[in-house]
């Protein structure tokens, strides 16, 4: 079984694409079209590609290629965590390039 | 203004509900009056918020059924009532013209189609995730390019049918538009096969051969959008050419 | 506060006096994770303490079942904001699997199977609360639950709670867990709204 269909089957029924909305209060670009590359497994794709589990006001996003965290996105009222440390950079495409 | 759909200030907004239409039984299209909407990409979704008078608040992703520009300058949203949601039943069952609800987007850059890329597209829907492929087929109509779309609908019976009459309209009318429904649960009486879910048939047969490189869009309940892409891969498509977004769900 | 959308009710709920600020009062158990659920076999289940000297104590499922249990009844607080109240546990108390511990550390980072952390100050787990917990409402507690056994804090978010728990680190100085390195509370206090760093 891949790591992906488990991850399915466990409750990671949304994608980073849910996640949009979030990161695009703090980024003045959409970041689901951005590539991370995961610290744990070097594999790269698409923001929007991430597993995510969504216990609000927490978002985990995690590879779908090793399952680690990526991506810990925590919304307060007034502010945003964006915890990256699982992810060894990303890469945002921005308008007009 | 396309420009302005990936970028710029993101803000809660209310908007107001000044039409409603059932698409099937359990399904129901919002027209939605939203001041200052910078526009949007077909793809792209909002996230709906509703509060209640003792501020309780929940908070789901739609995806926007509608095209933009639009004839009335309104934003449409497809929502399909889940019986057990918290927030599908008030919009399909309550929510009545005149009332506002909160919305936050356009969001998401990544699964959107945009009228100047070039390549053939192939659409797969499953459910209710034939919204954003409305979108996208809306938006072909509108911008009038050419690239040629074959899009596959998964739905469990001939009434779950999103879109129904503007689907046969545009088949008809649509130029390089060709559309084939797949029946899970219950065909239409004429229908040549029995019921059965998305398979490397289907998708072989009325999708797209991977030499044209087509640019894939799959969207429904998680397990649909993965068994697609999969049986998509394993056809010979580049991966990267599929784009995906997942509603939840298992079915 | 926003617009108001008229006759949204939301899940069925109650804001009760005497909950804390900004919660309300569910009657399901919602499930909410940071990941997959772990599928841990009892003979593969273990809890391990360990001091800050590194001193490690370890029990296997079936000497855990042999220690002493309690059967209690407690409130439980999420930081989604629903809480349940009079729910029924049976678990081991931490003031009987610290008991024989020396130790001079003042806090504690619990781990699960999964990969799961969270912190808790070391007096926040004594004197009568905190369990590691195996039966919820008289049944085996479920997988998606936190079962075979997961930790039980009341007093404190749920979050601190660590579904699928199988060990506690003493630690001299406060550190972060999952949640907390992600921007939650260090201490996480219902009564106080301590939902988020800085609350």
């Amino acid at each position: 079984m891949t790591q992906r269909s488990e991850m399915t089957r466990n409750g990671a029924a949304l994608d980073g694409n849910a996640m949009a909305g979030d990161l695009r209060e703090i980024f003045a670009v959409d970041v689901t079209a951005a590539r991370y590359m995961c610290a744990g497994c070097r594999h790269t794709d698409a923001v929007a590609t991430l597993m995510l589990w969504n216990q609000v006001p927490g978002l985990v996003a995690r590879c779908p290629n090793c399952g680690d965290v990526v991506m810990r996105v925590v919304r307060a009222p007034d502010r945003v965590y964006l915890d990256l440390r699982g992810s060894v950079r990303l890469e945002v495409p921005l308008e007009g390039g | 203004m396309a420009r302005t759909a990936v970028s710029g200030r993101l803000i809660w907004r209310a908007a107001t509900l000044v039409a409603a239409h059932w698409e099937t039984p359990t399904a129901r299209t919002l027209v939605l009056d939203v001041p200052d909407w910078p526009g949007h990409l077909p793809g792209q979704h909002v996230d709906v918020r509703l509060t209640a008078e003792d501020g309780y608040r929940a908070q789901r992703s739609y995806s926007i059924a509608s095209a933009w520009p639009h004839p009335d300058n309104r934003v449409e949203l497809t929502v399909q009532r889940l019986d057990d949601g918290e927030v599908s039943p008030y919009l399909t069952d309550t929510v009545a013209v005149g009332d506002q609800i909160e919305l936050r987007g356009p969001v998401g850059g990544w699964f959107v189609w945009r009228d100047t890329s070039p390549a053939p597209v192939l659409l797969v829907g499953g459910g209710s995730g034939m919204v954003p492929l409305m979108a996208m087929i809306r938006a072909r109509a509108t911008a009038g390019t050419k690239q040629p779309f074959h899009l596959l609908y998964s739905v469990r019976t001939p009434a779950d049918v999103l879109y129904a009459d503007e689907l046969r309209r545009r088949a008809r009318d649509d130029a390089g538009l060709d559309i084939h429904y797949i029946y899970t649960r219950k065909t239409p009486d004429d229908w040549p096969s029995p019921p059965k879910r998305i398979d490397v048939t289907a998708l072989n047969t009325y999708g797209w051969p991977p030499d044209i490189t087509p640019d894939c869009f799959v969207c429904g309940p998680t397990t649909f959008v993965e068994t697609t892409a999969d049986i998509l891969v394993a056809l010979g498509h580049d991966p990267k050419r599929i784009r995906t977004e997942r509603f939840g769900g298992t079915s | 506060m926003g617009i108001i959308s008229r006759g949204f009710g939301g899940r069925r709920r109650e804001s009760v006096p005497g909950l804390p600020p900004g919660q309300y009062l569910t009657h399901d158990f919602p499930v909410l994770s940071a990941g997959p659920t772990p599928r841990i076999p009892l003979d593969r289940w273990n809890f391990t303490l360990t001091t800050e000297t590194g001193d490690k104590t370890t029990w296997n499922w079936t000497e855990f079942q042999a220690l002493p249990a309690e059967d209690f009844t407690a409130d439980i607080h999420c930081v989604t904001k629903w809480s349940k109240l009079g729910t029924t546990w049976r678990g081991v108390s931490l003031d009987t699997l610290l008991a024989d511990v020396e130790s001079t550390a003042e806090y504690t980072m619990a781990h699960s199977f999964g990969g799961y952390t969270t912190n808790v100050p070391l007096e926040d787990l004594l004197d009568g609360k905190a369990w590691v917990v195996y039966k919820f409402e008289g049944e085996d507690l479920e997988p998606e639950h936190g079962g075979p056994a997961r930790l039980l804090v009341p007093h404190l978010y749920f979050w601190k709670s660590a579904k699928w728990v199988n060990g506690l680190t003493l630690m001299p100085q406060d550190e972060p867990g999952f949640w907390e390195a992600a921007g939650y509370n260090m201490y996480g206090d219902p009564w106080r709204e301590q939902r988020y760093q800085g609350d």
